[in-house]
């Protein structure tokens, strides 16, 4: 275990670096940032100015790898636009979006896997169809409607739940659950399949054939197996959350990453917008990271 | 007189409609006795695993039971509720199953699973369970049983995993074990160890034993008392001797005059014969990659093999899984490039041709696979399966079409076959329509991989001799692969016996059999089932 583990962080190492460089490169390819940051008027003068100033007259690699020293700082720069320290504005708004995606995956994970395992065990009844009718709908509304309606009914109708903001753990109600169930009927399905699969199969017979109880087989012998690929795909989805965030964010008016990373593309503040690239990536790397050493934890056919 | 442990009377077992009978057991009336082995045996689809989940309550949902009695120490078990049932199963009839490997849990230690015996019928501590589950290790001879407990299903070979079935199955001491299949996804000296230790403990411990087969030499080996099954109905029982060397029924009598014969016919030489095949030096090694950072694996699958097969000549490769057998057939055929050696069909290099040349030579080599479900494209019909190749190598489609009639004929199949789709066959149909398909390319050598494996005693004569009379008529050369002794006894004019990626002994097939010389091929002949009974007789190709 310890052994896959450690080539597990190498490879995530790896490609954290590849990904840097990626970001790192994909704002220099998008033109001249020195022209970009002057903006239309400058003159020649002001621009080679601002080149000098932001180094911009050196080597990429020489750019890359004092932009990389201080990112490892967690040093980003100042934004162009808010004349504060990158970090902090991250460090602001990260938690928002965190709090959120996490809330939308225990909303997605607690409604889809039971589900799930219901449809399975109780396959071709009402209960398996009802489960696909609103897995389906689930995947067939575009979430800023379902947001919508859900504000509309719960909200303006009811009045039970705030409309937007982030101020208390209520704001955050109604747009985990719209988030959430935009990631649950992915999750559901394959859990009802693995769930069939593995009903079918010899061990759970012997788990029967020793006399165990029901509930036993169905946790301990069934389910056990089955999650094993839903965490994978678990981790896919927190990291399309996190990415996606940004029309729910928008829809609820959380000022979360979503939303910086949003008016920084239209403000053209390169800073920010590299720095919100690359904590997501890395966020999203991390996640498949603990995917792969949960799931190899629980089947130890992927340790050796 | 004693009373039997189990009494199955005038059960019938009901299959969902459209099935192709309406019973899956009709009327079956079986006594178990204490300390007894009885084997129920019939070829696939007689119905004999469903009579045995019949006994432990675990009859698929689909099936229902519409008649008849089970006692069980004198209790009704078919009037039991799931309670109940739960109570006997494991407790009082423990079962093990055929294929080890998918029967235990893949995420769960085997000590776990031993103890959890004990767990689901709450006894026992849980430090209690895991020193039993030590124990139990101990006494089905798992190696060094303290560590073996530790370690989960693909850690172990497919006999120790079969050994911790066994372990699970003994661990409440259950008056009845119902065994089904259990050595037939084993290679042969594995299977040879496993049916021991299942006589061993059941003497020891004087249990019952309902043990499932489809294998003769195995009822030979084990069997106290016999009961054949045919179709789901009854057909004969009585004790194993008595049925093994005098079988009343017909259908007895027919099936057990398929069992090929352990002593090998004398052959006619045929070293006069020009080489049709001969392959030298031949070597594969596999290496897989261990991912990013990880070390990769390096398996020599087949190394040093060579051979001289003739034309009329059927040459087996005999060994286990693992052996390299497989492999060899495959580079053969340059379906796997080898990576060194030479093969040569008569006087071409065949290692040597390039992509274009080997297309057009490939016709002179071809194959026939061991699944005939799996290995017929299910959405052509018969014709265009068998038409194909000769196609694609030029033959104009009429006469392609009309050779594929004569093929269809000369493998025993109507010619109306032609239009029918593969589903429309059953298996031993199948695999006469993949016979049709590589004579189709006339080939100068059949390359057949566990071509009978997969098919019912009575069906598996019928291609054998199907295979011999084509050889004999059209002078082909044949590359037998089978892991089945027997099998290769029946149809090989010599044998080459594969262990490790190597041939460890080459012969006759009659001489070979007599006075085997390597170790390996001695250890393999003892352990083939029913060495020792009447199945050893000789006795030819059944008509």
């Amino acid at each position: 275990m310890l052994g896959f583990a450690l080539r597990r962080i190498l490879v995530a190492i790896s490609v954290a670096i590849t990904v840097s460089v990626a970001s790192f490169l994909l704002l220099h390819l998008s033109g001249d940032l020195a022209t970009a940051i002057a903006g239309p008027e400058a003159t020649g003068e002001q621009i080679a100015a601002i080149r000098q100033q932001y180094g911009l007259d050196q080597p990429l690699l020489v750019q890359f790898a004092d932009w990389a020293g201080r990112a490892l700082q967690l040093d980003f720069g100042n934004s162009f636009y808010f004349r504060e320290r990158v970090s902090d504005l991250i460090a602001s708004r990260l938690p928002v979006t965190l709090t959120l995606g996490v809330v939308a995956l225990c909303v997605a994970l607690f409604v889809a896997i039971p589900l799930g395992v219901l449809a399975a065990v109780r396959r071709d009844t009402w209960i398996d169809r009802t489960a696909l009718a609103v897995s389906v709908l689930g995947q067939a509304m575009p979430s800023f409607w379902f947001g919508l309606t859900l504000i509309m009914i719960f909200s303006v109708n009811l009045r039970w739940l705030p409309v937007s903001g982030n101020a208390t753990w209520k704001h955050f109600v109604l747009p985990a659950v719209a988030l959430g169930y935009y990631a649950m009927p992915a999750v559901m399905r394959l859990t009802r399949n693995g769930m069939l699969e593995v009903l079918a199969s010899d061990y759970v017979r012997t788990a029967r054939a020793k006399g165990l109880p029901p509930r036993k087989v169905l946790v301990r012998h069934a389910l056990r197996n089955a999650v094993i690929p839903v965490i994978a795909l678990a981790a896919v989805q927190f990291g399309f959350m996190l990415g996606g965030s940004i029309v729910i964010e928008a829809v609820f008016s959380l000022q979360g990453l979503g939303q910086l990373a949003w008016e920084s593309i239209a403000r053209n503040d390169f800073p920010v917008v590299q720095a919100i690239v690359l904590v997501l990536a890395m966020i999203y790397i991390a996640l498949t990271l603990a995917a792969d050493l949960l799931n190899a934890l629980l089947d130890p056919r992927l340790r050796s | 007189m004693t009373e039997p442990v189990v009494r199955i009377e005038n059960l019938t077992l009901a299959l969902p409609k459209g099935a192709d009978r309406p019973h899956a057991v009709e009327g079956l009336s079986l006594d178990l006795m204490p300390g007894r082995i009885l084997c129920v045996v019939g070829e696939s689809g007689s119905g004999k695993s469903m009579s045995a989940y019949a006994l432990t309550g675990l009859l698929p949902r689909a099936l229902k039971v519409a008649g008849g009695r089970i006692t069980f120490e004198g209790r009704d078990l078919l009037g039991l509720d799931e309670r109940a049932w739960r109570g006997l199963r494991g407790r009082r009839i423990a079962m093990i199953f055929q294929e080890p490997m998918t029967a235990l849990n893949p995420v769960m230690r085997i000590g776990d699973q031993i103890a959890e015996m004990f767990e689901a019928h709450g006894l026992l501590t849980p430090a209690e369970r895991r020193a039993r589950a030590v124990a139990l290790a101990r006494e089905v001879g798992l190696p060094d049983p303290e560590q073996i407990v530790r370690a989960y299903p693909h850690q172990l070979s497919g006999g120790q995993r079969q050994r911790a079935m066994i372990a699970m199955a003994l661990a409440l001491e259950p008056s009845v074990l119902v065994a089904d299949e259990p050595t037939t996804a084993l290679d042969v000296t594995t299977q040879a160890q496993i049916l021991k230790l299942i006589r061993e403990l059941q003497q020891r411990r004087g249990m019952s034993v309902l043990f499932i087969t489809h294998d003769f030499g195995v009822v030979a080996d084990i069997a106290d008392h016999v009961a054949v099954l045919q179709r789901g109905k009854l057909v004969e029982s009585g004790p194993a001797r008595a049925v093994l060397e005098n079988p009343q029924a017909p259908y007895t009598r027919a099936l057990l005059a398929a069992v090929p014969s352990l002593t090998p016919p004398e052959r006619p030489p045929v070293a006069a014969n020009p080489v049709a095949l001969s392959v030298a030096g031949l070597g594969k090694t596999y290496t897989t990659r261990g991912g990013l950072f990880g070390k990769p694996r390096v398996v020599a699958a087949v190394r040093e093999v060579a051979f001289d097969l003739r034309r009329g000549e059927t040459l087996g490769i005999v060994g286990e899984s693992g052996s390299g057998k497989s492999t060899t057939a495959r580079l053969a055929i340059r379906l796997v490039e080898p990576d060194r050696g030479t093969v040569r069909l008569g006087t071409l290099d065949f290692t040597a041709l390039g992509p274009a040349a080997l297309r057009a030579e490939r016709r002179r080599i071809q194959m026939i696979f061991q699944d005939p479900f799996a290995s017929l494209n299910p959405r052509r019909t018969v014709e265009q399966i068998i038409t194909a190749g000769p196609i694609a190598h030029g033959t104009p489609a009429r006469q392609a079409r009309a050779r594929a009639r004569e093929l269809l004929d000369l493998v025993g199949l109507q010619p109306s076959a032609a239009e029918r789709y593969p589903n429309a066959f059953s298996g031993g149909q199948r695999q006469r329509i993949g016979i049709a398909r590589a004579l189709a390319m006339e080939p100068d050598v059949l390359v057949a991989d566990e071509a009978v494996s997969a098919l019912d005693v009575s069906v598996q004569a019928q291609v054998l001799r199907l295979l011999e009379d084509l050889k004999q008529r059209l002078g082909i050369a044949m590359l037998f692969i089978t892991h089945d002794l027997r099998v290769a006894a029946t149809i090989c004019d010599r044998i080459a016996v594969m262990h490790r990626g190597a041939i460890v002994e080459e012969g006759p097939t009659a001489a070979l059999f007599a006075a085997p010389e390597h170790p390996y091929t001695r250890s393999l002949l003892a352990a083939a089932p029913g060495s020792g009974s009447v199945l050893a007789r000789p006795h030819p190709i059944p008509a």
